[in-house]
């Protein structure tokens, strides 16, 4: 399989770490490969020996057995310390270094390898506008900083060198969830500029589907249960473990990775202004509704009860109501059916922030997740 | 204290200890008596030189052997015990006991002096420089290691310098305690402000002029150089001083 080595980035082989005074190991014979440009998320209870799998990446920690190999490379052929200048490394307590302005931090990496003074200052200047971060705070120490702020210079210092791969050992696990979701989304922005690979580790399933290309789901003593991409895991989970670990509400949990454009969106219940109240009635009976949208071109104006259009006029010289629910094409089904239960003629309209789209009704989402 | 002063007292004169102009009629010198101190400005600010290049020579070796054997202690963590061990015996031992001890190898001499200083100051700064490198953050040091430092450039540039506040309340410590030390070394005849207590005492009558002088300007260094070190302290962790604004 020539094609699969060229796409795979990180390959663990048959990966054991038995830590000194224990007989249990704390990851069993592991073998996952992380594909080039995606972000792989491990994800399972404590105890399941995911921080110990990415500490055995950069060698922080030294797998028992097993191989480890990064871009086809042994990551055993170099010195610890020069294996983990190309690998960028993220933890949830950031470490960011006290004693250090913002910009000292950042430049660490590229301080380290030896590059020259203006290539680093133009380098942290790239990477503070990158993370949305103000150029002031380049003389700051990091105590000076908020959560969130520090955070975002730890992500920073990790991409200084613009390693291939970055390791992230639950990085958003002490922030507050809004910051948290702020992070998350800002690392899928990056990610889709930057095509790193990268390894996330996290114990919260949420954030795994969220992030994750491909989610590898462990069990207690680094045992795989499941690596596969998240709406895969979520339609057929490979057993009652994965099942459990998932926890409820799994459908609505894979309507979060679908697209409103995904879904079968229909015309809908709607009729041009000038339409007569005959024509009116006709297409509310053909969609089985009692009311009808009305159309100012490629608008979607409003809409009306069918038994309140007064025969006497065309459909567009009555007034009509708001419509409740406008959901963009790339909102998620999950958020789509949120609002729609929220309504009381049960229906999104789908519109490209100008030009109407089509109707999402609460029965195709329905479908969506039985197919 | 003033009966183990006789005994060593012999062991070495001070040069100027029989105390020229002394008035044996006068049964009771006043508590202070400052022409004294004028008349004899250019040896109370000798003594005062001696004083800090004693107490500079001990705690600098000091830190220096301290440094050392902290790194032993904390690259062999089996080590760190029996050093403190050492270091407390060596604490403990009467100043004048070891200057005893010392007199076979070195005589009498500034290097008995330097060496018996030398070993009060072991117990803290060890202790303080391995305390001190041991509360560093356990995530500052694996982010470091994860960016890809190797060892001795982390303990110089990551470790050490957050160490510093601690490790400098230790040097402040060691400094007084040695400053309030080198008055013993007056009984060595090495000089230093104890001189002046140590001749107070001993002339007949007591000439409480000095032993003021002497206990004054001792103190007097000790507070100087402890808030200096304090000084020092802030010029070098200003990280420490900016609270988070946000």
């Amino acid at each position: 399989m020539p094609e699969t080595v060229s796409q795979t980035m990180i390959e663990l082989d048959q990966v054991t770490k038995v830590f000194a005074g224990t007989t249990d190991p704390a990851v069993d014979a592991l073998s996952l490969a992380v594909p080039r440009g995606e972000l792989v998320v491990l994800v399972g209870p404590s105890g399941c020996g995911k921080t110990t799998t990415l500490k055995m990446i950069n060698r922080i920690v030294e797998p028992t057995s097993g191989t480890i190999t990064i871009d086809g490379q042994d990551q055993r052929t170099r010195p610890g310390y020069a294996l983990r200048r190309d690998i960028g490394y993220v933890i949830q307590q950031i470490g960011l270094f006290p004693h250090k302005t913002i910009e000292r931090n950042i430049a660490t990496v590229p301080r380290l390898l030896g590059w020259d003074t203006h290539a680093i200052t133009a380098r942290v200047d790239e990477l503070l506008a990158l993370m949305d971060l103000d150029p002031a705070m380049r003389s700051r120490y990091p105590a000076e900083l908020s959560g969130g702020q520090r955070q975002r210079v730890g992500v920073a210092r990790a991409l200084a060198a613009d390693p291939p791969v970055m390791l992230m050992d639950e990085p958003y696990g002490a922030v507050d969830p809004l910051v948290r979701a702020r992070l998350q989304d800002q690392l899928l922005e990056l990610q889709a500029d930057l095509a790193k690979t990268i390894v996330f580790v996290t114990h919260d399933i949420d954030e795994a589907i969220k992030l994750g290309d491909r989610i590898a789901i462990l069990n207690v003593g680094g045992l795989l249960e499941q690596y596969d991409t998240p709406a895969e895991i979520l339609r057929a989970p490979a057993n009652d473990f994965v099942a459990s670990f998932l926890g409820g509400e799994r459908s609505l949990k894979r309507l979060s990775l679908i697209a409103a454009r995904d879904a079968e969106l229909v015309r809908g219940p709607v009729v041009p202004a000038d339409a007569s109240v005959d024509e009116a009635k006709r297409v509310g009976a053909a969609e089985g509704v009692d009311w009808v949208g009305v159309l100012d071109g490629a608008r979607l104006r409003g809409w009306m009860w069918l038994n309140e259009l007064d025969p006497a006029k065309a459909v567009g010289d009555s007034p009509t109501r708001d419509f409740r629910v406008w959901i963009q094409a790339d909102t998620s089904l999950r958020g789509a059916v949120d609002a729609i239960v929220n309504t009381r003629n049960q229906v999104a309209v789908v519109y490209d922030g100008d030009h109407y789209q089509g109707m999402l009704f609460i029965e195709s989402v329905s479908r969506e997740i039985l197919g | 204290m003033s009966g183990a002063a006789v005994v060593v007292a012999g062991l070495g004169q001070p040069a100027w200890s029989s105390v020229p102009g002394g008035v044996v009629a006068q049964a009771q010198r006043p508590l202070f008596e400052w022409d004294w101190v004028v008349r004899n400005g250019g040896r109370i600010w000798d003594a005062t030189l001696e004083h800090l290049y004693l107490t500079g020579m001990a705690v600098g070796i000091g830190l220096a052997a301290s440094l050392l054997l902290a790194v032993v202690a904390l690259r062999y963590r089996r080590l760190y015990a029996p050093i403190i061990a050492v270091g407390g015996l060596l604490y403990t031992l009467p100043s004048l006991a070891l200057f005893a001890l010392l007199l076979p190898l070195v005589g009498i001499s500034v290097t008995n002096a330097v060496i018996a200083l030398t070993t009060y100051t072991i117990l803290i700064l060890v202790r303080n420089i391995v305390t001190g490198i041991d509360g560093v953050p356990a995530e500052v040091v694996e982010a470091a290691q994860g960016m890809g430092y190797q060892r001795r450039r982390l303990f110089l540039e990551i470790e050490l310098p957050l160490a510093l506040p601690v490790i400098i309340a230790g040097l402040r410590i060691a400094s007084v305690t040695v400053i309030g030390l080198v008055t013993v070394t007056a009984l060595l005849g090495l000089g230093g402000l104890g001189s002046f207590i140590l001749t107070g005492f001993r002339v007949l009558p007591p000439f409480p002029t000095q032993i003021v002088v002497g206990t004054v300007l001792s103190v007097a260094l000790a507070v100087l150089v402890d808030l200096l070190l304090l000084a020092l302290e802030k010029a070098l962790t200003p990280w420490s001083r900016r609270k988070a604004t946000v």
